[in-house]
């Protein structure tokens, strides 16, 4: 008895809610953020391919210096930091922007912005300093693969940069159009991903570096 | 053409009084996840520098612990859901991490064998110079 109602149930339940390709065509909103996330998939395999690399050569220094003497953990807390106050910032923006408020989305862009720069700055100057005292990406295997693996991941945090710079241009002019719309929330999902990317940067590279 | 068709469909439409009744909410979502966030990053940073714990398990509760935080990151952050519409995204990403898993274990397993069969005996290496 219990059963034959519980089944009755889902029958009723499943003629009230239609499946996704009975409800007919998805939105393109849908439909981009879909092609984006597949787009940020391929991408998160490519910086595996370099994450494989650095973990295979990450003892090869070829009597050149080891992460142990290169890594500041302080400024490495420091990019932390910046990064994922700045993904939460990012998170504001989209709030803000699905509410149509121009002043609150400006002002969580300009943040974002700011915080993602100083993880730049910072980044570079941590490169500035190895490269100075002789430890560039030419001294070893080690380091050939620690230079492409984090420089990959900045190169990704300045085309964000430009990337969200474009946005907000686009926002003043055009306004929160279907299409720009569309554009932030790409922007929004690039930006979340590039901090997920740094959450395995810091804990492979940095972290387990000082580790071992 | 198609594009205008779209751009009004109802599913959109539909979307934007969900966004704006839940601004207040999707606030204390992203506040929660960065507050995860910050816990489990303060963690990490504990663990790496600490003598308390077993030097040998420090990796292995590293990778714990960014697989936690990727975890946080992909809810609070990118709003991935077990719900009927996030099937496609959730397939997706399980396939992209599938991807990524053979890409770095398969890598690392590979090479640590090749190390392990390839290093040339301490004979072998004195026939070598003899020659």
């Amino acid at each position: 008895m219990n059963i034959a109602l519980a089944v009755d149930d889902e029958v009723r339940h499943e003629a009230a809610l239609p499946s996704a390709s009975e409800a007919g065509p998805a939105t393109k909103r849908v439909v981009v953020g879909y092609g984006f996330w597949i787009f940020l998939l391929s991408d998160i395999v490519m910086f595996s391919a370099f994450f494989a690399a650095y973990a295979v050569l990450a003892h090869a220094t070829a009597g050149g210096p080891s992460g142990v003497q290169l890594f500041n953990q302080r400024s490495v807390a420091i990019e932390t930091a910046c990064l994922l106050a700045s993904s939460y910032t990012c998170g504001l923006m989209s709030i803000a922007i699905g509410s149509r408020r121009y002043a609150a989305t400006y002002w969580a862009a300009l943040i974002t912005f700011v915080l993602g720069a100083a993880f730049l700055v910072l980044e570079l100057r941590e490169f500035a300093g190895m490269i100075a005292i002789g430890a560039g990406p030419q001294r070893s295997a080690f380091l050939s693969a620690f230079f492409t693996l984090v420089g990959c991941h900045g190169l990704h945090v300045t085309a964000g940069l430009v990337w969200l710079t474009v946005m907000m241009a686009q926002v003043a002019i055009k306004g929160f159009r279907a299409t720009v719309e569309r554009r932030l929330l790409c922007f929004s999902l690039f930006w979340h991903a590039l901090d997920i990317v740094w959450v395995w940067l810091f804990t492979v590279v940095y972290l387990m570096g000082v580790v071992s | 053409m198609t594009d205008t068709q779209y751009d009004r469909a109802p599913g959109d439409a539909l979307a934007l009084p969900d966004v704006e009744q839940g601004t207040s909410s999707g606030v204390l979502v992203y506040t929660i996840g960065l507050a995860l966030a910050v816990v489990l990053t303060a963690m990490s940073f504990w663990v790496a520098n600490t003598s308390l714990l077993w030097v040998g398990g420090v990796s292995l509760g590293l990778t714990v612990l960014a697989i936690a935080q990727m975890g946080i990151h992909l809810v609070f952050f990118l709003h991935v859901t077990t719900g009927p519409d996030n099937t496609n995204n959730v397939m997706a990403l399980a396939f992209g991490v599938l991807i990524v898993i053979l890409v770095v274990v398969g890598s690392l397993l590979i090479m640590a064998d090749l190390n392990d069969n390839m290093m040339p005996s301490a004979e072998l290496m004195n026939l070598h110079m003899q020659h």
